[in-house]
């Protein structure tokens, strides 16, 4: 079987056993999502690039004493943020995540407030304009033109909201994992993923509705 | 019916529905408001069309990931680490 082909946890193995095509896939599965990661932390595409390195390095170092107790990523993530925190002290030009302005986490209806009946209307606070059902949702959000629609959707988000949704629905952390990366708290890491995947959401609908 | 009636009816409203889909299904309300979100889905289709949506919205994420190409540089730099590592160990 080809490296492409193994799951994770025997790519692993076979990288123990020393096989460099093992850690050259490993290393390219993760490279995108590790430097967007580290950019999160406000490093410049070429500080971005030196943390993936260094996360790598640091990682092999570890990798026998990986015992798949977390998931692989969050224990290459977790030493990513540590590097990536390492050099913004060094360099005092970062903010933490959780040091972000606010990003209007906690004001305003994820759904637009017209999109509801009145307090004088027959249903105060029901639809008035209810969303209409998507038809075959999940082999049109397959299609390539879509993954465009979601990657504009995202990068249309606030920084702190498209932050936990990447973490959670695109990268597939577990909530603890991601409160730990950002250091925010369970609520506000709901409060987020909820405001962000919303948002996403609201924005295929003009694209899943035509 | 009086206004001041209307809130003393225990019901969550599709308004404040789509405010809760998330805590809903990461289990963090209380159970009782787990109860009125989902006594509300059973009754309101529109609802229960807006938490599909939401469903698919997060089903399709994954989709977003991108691989990006390893710069040449990181790459000798890591493969070189990498026999290094293999020889000490």
């Amino acid at each position: 079987m080809s490296p492409q082909e193994l799951d994770e946890s025997r790519l692993l193995s076979a990288i123990r056993g020393g096989d460099e095509a093992a850690f050259t896939e490993l290393v390219g599965r993760h490279h995108g999502a590790l430097r967007r990661f580290a950019r999160i932390f406000g490093a410049s595409e070429a500080v971005a690039e030196e943390i993936v390195q260094e996360t790598w390095l640091t990682a092999l170092q570890g990798l026998d004493s990986f015992e798949g107790r977390s998931s692989f990523k969050a224990w290459l993530f977790g030493i990513a943020r540590n590097q990536a925190r390492r050099r913004s002290e060094r360099e005092r030009r970062t903010v933490p995540f959780s040091a972000l302005a606010g990003d209007g986490e906690a004001d305003g209806p994820v759904v637009d407030s017209l999109c509801f009946q009145g307090p004088g209307a027959n249903w105060p606070d029901h639809w008035s304009a209810p969303p209409r059902p998507w038809e075959d949702p999940e082999r049109r959000l397959a299609s390539l033109e879509a993954r465009e629609q979601l990657r504009d959707a995202l990068a249309e988000l606030p920084e702190r909201q498209r932050t936990v949704v990447v973490l959670r629905d695109v990268e597939g952390l577990d909530p603890e994992q991601v409160c730990e990366l950002l250091e925010i708290s369970e609520g506000n890491q709901r409060v987020l993923l909820h405001r962000g995947r919303s948002g996403v959401r609201a924005a295929l609908e003009g694209y899943m509705d035509a | 019916m009086p206004e001041m009636h209307r809130h003393e009816i225990d019901e969550v409203t599709c308004r404040e529905f789509v405010e809760l889909v998330t805590d809903y299904w990461e289990g963090a309300l209380p159970e009782e408001r787990m109860e009125l979100v989902e006594e509300h889905l059973v009754m309101c289709d529109w609802c229960k069309t807006y938490l599909e949506q939401m469903q698919a919205t997060v089903d399709a994420l994954p989709e977003a990931a991108e691989r990006e190409p390893v710069p040449e540089e990181t790459e000798r730099v890591l493969l070189s680490a990498f026999r290094e590592w293999k020889a000490r160990r």
